[in-house]
């Protein structure tokens, strides 16, 4: 519908500069821009660990911040507060442990989240204040307006929006088969 | 659904390029397209202010027209602008949401999503400007449609999109990018294409909004 303008098709793709978790050579990618602080996000937490689970080696995920800062206003400091944990190499820990705390997202809680997994806390608090991640986590934002990202969460499967009912697994799983399928073996990066 | 994109950067009359699927949406309606000039309107902004289309004129215009305050998709897309809003003030922008509400309704709606620009109330007589925009429906709200109009008054992009569908902002940080810097009232041209710039000095202060 809206390819006459680009939208609903993933710009840019997924490089080095975003954070993946799963085989590089996966024949599918599912990207989620995503909200920390959004409900909606809260409750495709779990449905995407277990796609995860059930794909195994077929799928790589990435993640890109779309924190909705207006309607939640914790929602852009976790989004820096996960990629100051990526610069000490656990963006996929502090995700995680985000998501399953989505009540307690103040800056001393995801501060205290840090020290829990072991990370250098002062750093991620300073980057807090500093704003260090601002411009990157807007960065991911824009790309998602780019791309035709019109709310949380919003997935895209090998590079195209997937307007299905997320909330349905198995729907969503069987259209992330179905796009493994058509993938021409051996990635080519998309 | 429907996208009207000026083909030519200047030319008056644009046969729009998208024209194979010309912004008919099933029950007749059809959105100015590109090339049009943007029928002037005054409308409440607020319960004691009016906002004039010609008063913005110097600088592109964005109108947003949806069906309702408060429905979920709505609350969606204006949230959405209203976190892409410095990008579209960026461009030099101005964005106005319209839709069928009154003004008392678009208040409450504003100051509970925290919205930082105007809504106008296409409220009386209901409607009246959405119809001269082809983007009124006849359930009785505004449609969902995009305009991005240049710094002369001349619509330059025009969308519609389904109903249901949260058109994203995309298509107008697209658009908004391929006006040329006389379209987008840029002060430094001194090639005063004519006497229509008027070049109105932020008449909707920024931050005001509808609300607050």
């Amino acid at each position: 519908m809206s390819e006459e303008f680009g939208g609903a098709r993933l710009s840019p793709p997924v490089s080095a500069r975003d954070h993946v978790a799963g085989d590089a050579n996966a024949p599918v990618t599912l990207v989620e821009y995503g909200d920390y602080e959004c409900p909606h996000c809260g409750h495709a937490y779990p449905i995407v660990k277990s796609i995860q689970h059930r794909l195994g080696k077929k799928l790589r995920f990435v993640f890109r911040n779309f924190p909705l800062a207006e309607s939640h206003p914790h929602a852009r400091h976790a989004a820096e507060a996960a990629e100051a944990a990526a610069a000490q190499g656990k963006f996929w820990q502090m995700h995680d442990a985000i998501y399953e705390n989505q009540m307690q997202l103040e800056d001393e809680d995801l501060v205290a989240t840090a020290r829990r997994l072991k990370l250098d806390a002062e750093q991620v608090a300073r980057a807090l204040e500093e704003g260090t991640w601002t411009a990157r986590v807007r960065e991911d934002f824009r790309s998602g307006i780019r791309s035709g990202v019109n709310g949380t969460p919003t997935f895209f499967i090998n590079g195209e929006r997937y307007d299905g009912a997320w909330p349905d697994e198995d729907a969503f799983v069987r259209a992330l088969d179905q796009a493994a399928k058509q993938a021409p073996t051996g990635r080519t990066a998309s | 659904m429907a996208e009207h994109k000026d083909s030519s950067n200047s030319s008056s009359n644009s046969s729009s390029n998208s024209s194979s699927n010309f912004s008919s949406d099933g029950n007749g309606a059809s959105v100015l397209p590109a090339g049009t000039e943007a029928p002037n309107f005054t409308l409440k902004a607020a319960p004691d202010r009016d906002i004039s289309l010609a008063e913005l004129r110097g600088k592109p215009v964005v109108l947003a027209f949806y069906p309702a305050d408060w429905s979920p998709v709505c609350g969606d897309q204006m949230a959405l602008y209203n976190e892409i809003l410095p990008d579209f003030r960026e461009q030099g922008a101005e964005l106005l949401g319209i839709s069928v509400d009154g003004t008392w309704c678009h208040k409450a709606f504003a100051d509970a999503r925290k919205l930082r620009f105007p809504l106008l109330a296409d409220f009386e007589p209901k409607g009246e400007v959405s119809r001269a925009y082809g983007a009124y429906d006849d359930s009785g709200v505004s449609q969902r449609a995009l305009f991005v109009l240049d710094a002369a008054g001349v619509i330059r992009w025009s969308y519609l999109s389904p109903m249901g569908v949260n058109p994203g902002a995309d298509g107008i940080l697209a658009a908004l990018e391929r006006l040329t810097p006389e379209q987008r009232g840029a002060s430094a041209s001194t090639s005063a294409s004519s006497g229509s710039r008027t070049s109105a000095p932020a008449a909707t202060s920024s931050d005001a909004g509808a609300a607050r």
